[in-house]
């Protein structure tokens, strides 16, 4: 599934939740599910800054796709980067360099986009952006 | 002056943002610590300024520069008498506590020589560190620091070991703005003069819970920022003793600040205009003198006696709900309550108080030696002000308690 397909299954999925509770309820979950990484991934080069919870990104190439890992001590900011993995994994650097990623304010995430000193969500996808394109440039 | 009874529903009607909503949820404002609310007597008086009196200051021979330059004046007067300063020319306008410290530390440490010492304390704002820790290093100073204790208390037991006599300054903050806990400031001042050190006091969360007298303290400089004592933001003060303010050079140079200029040298002006250089925040000086002379209008002590009602009731209901952990838990405490829920993130829990229209602050509170000192990411910081109520508290603690349900 391409990006877009991927980001309009999320839109469709939050777009049966009409209040915020639920909404969070999910993302918690998601944040639950994530699977674990090894702690030994957990390095300061693998830490995102400008976040106030601790978020560690790793990214591999396999078969010309990225495949993020990842992993936060706050439970509603592990299940966002479970959202951006779910949309950005598994799909190729350029794809991933050029997305969109306009799902976030469909589905009402947007105040989690403002580049204050309290949440890390655009650090999370600059370096997730930044990953692939290192990566496709040792590949 | 004759104080008005403390009349809470008079005075929440004095602050029309109280009545905002966050999506369906009344705002329940809990972020004091980092900014107040403006009754309306400052915003109307912002906005007759520029209605009606607007031009540069110290300049203009017509109207409108004379009616600004007085009313700037008049304001710095109004600092004076609020703070009890000796003269009006003690006062200097800044952008804020942190410039003031940052003015104090760059032109006070220009007469030190190397292996000078200054002293801070553990529980300060970065802003009580950082200018010191720069000039320390530009000078060759030596920077020591108070303790902080388990119950967030300063160890001040350790302050005659600290002292030397090379001690110039003792810089500390009068009222912790991540843990609450009040300093016993005039007792410290008394000590560090008797060891011939100055003492600078950050009053950045003071005034809007506690009157300060700096002759009485005696302490040689204080900082505070307008925006936390209801007045606007981008203005502050710095209260100098006299003698300390002519000994020190400017730190920066410009417009209002000058005697004479020719192209070899500058003659400075006189107190206070020598530290003001460039056209100030003229409104903010305005505004801050306003919102001072609204809270000279109230009583102190029925003040404190409201907001101590609101610690305490907070803090008992916070303490019922399962795995709560108060950070500073001194008996000396003004109304903040910093605190964790065990086993969940602060950010968390502040997200989910977002959406229930509470507005706390969550992370380290710009006091990162604080965290690390109590081995913490961070707190949720709740800190209340005059014009918040008991029944503020028990939207917060609802809540609070379906945010960490959900969290569990």
């Amino acid at each position: 599934m391409a990006i877009a397909e991927k980001e309009q299954a999320l839109i469709d999925d939050f777009s049966i939740y009409d209040d915020w509770m639920a909404k969070y309820e999910y993302i918690i979950e998601l944040g639950k599910d994530l699977p674990q990484i090894d702690n030994a991934l957990k390095t300061p080069d693998r830490e995102i800054k400008g976040c106030q919870s601790k978020v560690w990104l790793n990214a591999e190439l396999k078969d010309g796709k990225v495949v993020y890992t990842a992993d936060s001590d706050a439970i509603i900011t592990k299940g966002i980067i479970a959202l951006l993995i779910q949309v950005m994994s598994n799909e190729s650097p350029d794809d991933i360099v050029e997305a969109k990623l306009n799902f976030i304010k469909e589905i009402g995430l947007q105040e989690h986009l403002s580049p204050t000193r309290s949440n890390g969500l655009v650090a999370m996808i600059k370096q997730m952006k930044l990953d692939a394109l290192a990566l496709k440039m040792t590949a | 002056m004759i104080k008005a009874a403390f009349d809470i529903k008079e005075i929440r009607q004095q602050f029309p943002i109280l009545q905002e909503k966050v999506g369906d949820y009344p705002l329940v404002y809990f972020d004091n610590g980092a900014s107040s609310q403006k009754p309306k007597i400052v915003i109307d008086r912002i906005k007759h300024y520029y209605d009606h009196e607007n031009a540069n200051i110290h300049r203009g021979v017509h109207h409108l520069s004379q009616i600004s330059t007085d009313n700037y004046e008049i304001a710095r007067k109004q600092v004076q008498l609020f703070i009890g300063a000796e003269h009006e020319h003690e006062i200097i306008f800044t952008s804020g506590t942190t410039e003031g410290i940052n003015l104090v530390a760059q032109s006070f440490c220009k007469n030190l020589v190397k292996g000078d010492e200054i002293i801070i304390t553990e529980m300060e704002h970065h802003s009580n560190i950082v200018p010191w820790q720069m000039k320390a290093e530009e000078y060759g100073l030596v920077l020591k620091y108070i303790p902080l204790l388990a119950n967030g208390e300063l160890d001040w037991g350790k302050l005659d070991e600290l002292l030397t006599s090379r001690t110039k300054i003792l810089s500390f903050t009068h009222i912790s703005n991540s843990l609450g806990t009040i300093n016993p400031a005039k007792e410290i001042i008394a000590k560090a003069h008797a060891n011939g050190t100055k003492v600078l006091l950050d009053a950045a969360q003071s005034l809007q819970h506690t009157p300060i007298n700096v002759k009485d303290l005696d302490c040689d400089f204080m900082v505070f920022s307008g925006h936390k004592v209801f007045g606007p933001t981008g203005v502050g003060v710095l209260y100098g003793k006299e003698d300390m303010l002519n000994a020190m050079p400017p730190y920066k140079g410009g417009g209002d600040m000058i005697k004479s200029v020719t192209m070899e040298r500058t003659e400075y002006n006189e107190l206070p205009f020598k530290f003001e250089a460039g056209t100030p925040n003229i409104v903010g000086g305005i505004g801050l003198g306003t919102a001072l002379k609204w809270l000279s209008s109230l009583d102190y002590e029925q003040v404190q006696k409201h907001e101590a009602e609101l610690l305490d009731y907070a803090t008992k209901q916070l303490l019922e709900i399962d795995g709560a952990r108060i950070y500073g838990e001194s008996e000396n405490k003004c109304s903040i309550l910093s605190f964790l829920i065990e086993g969940i993130h602060p950010y968390d829990i502040g997200t989910l108080l977002n959406q229930q229209g509470i507005a706390v602050r969550t992370g380290h509170h710009c006091t990162q030696p604080v965290m690390e000192f109590f081995g913490i990411p961070g707190t949720i910081r709740a800190s209340f002000s005059l014009y918040n109520t008991k029944e503020e508290v028990d939207l917060f603690i609802a809540a609070l308690k379906k945010a960490t349900n959900m969290l569990k």
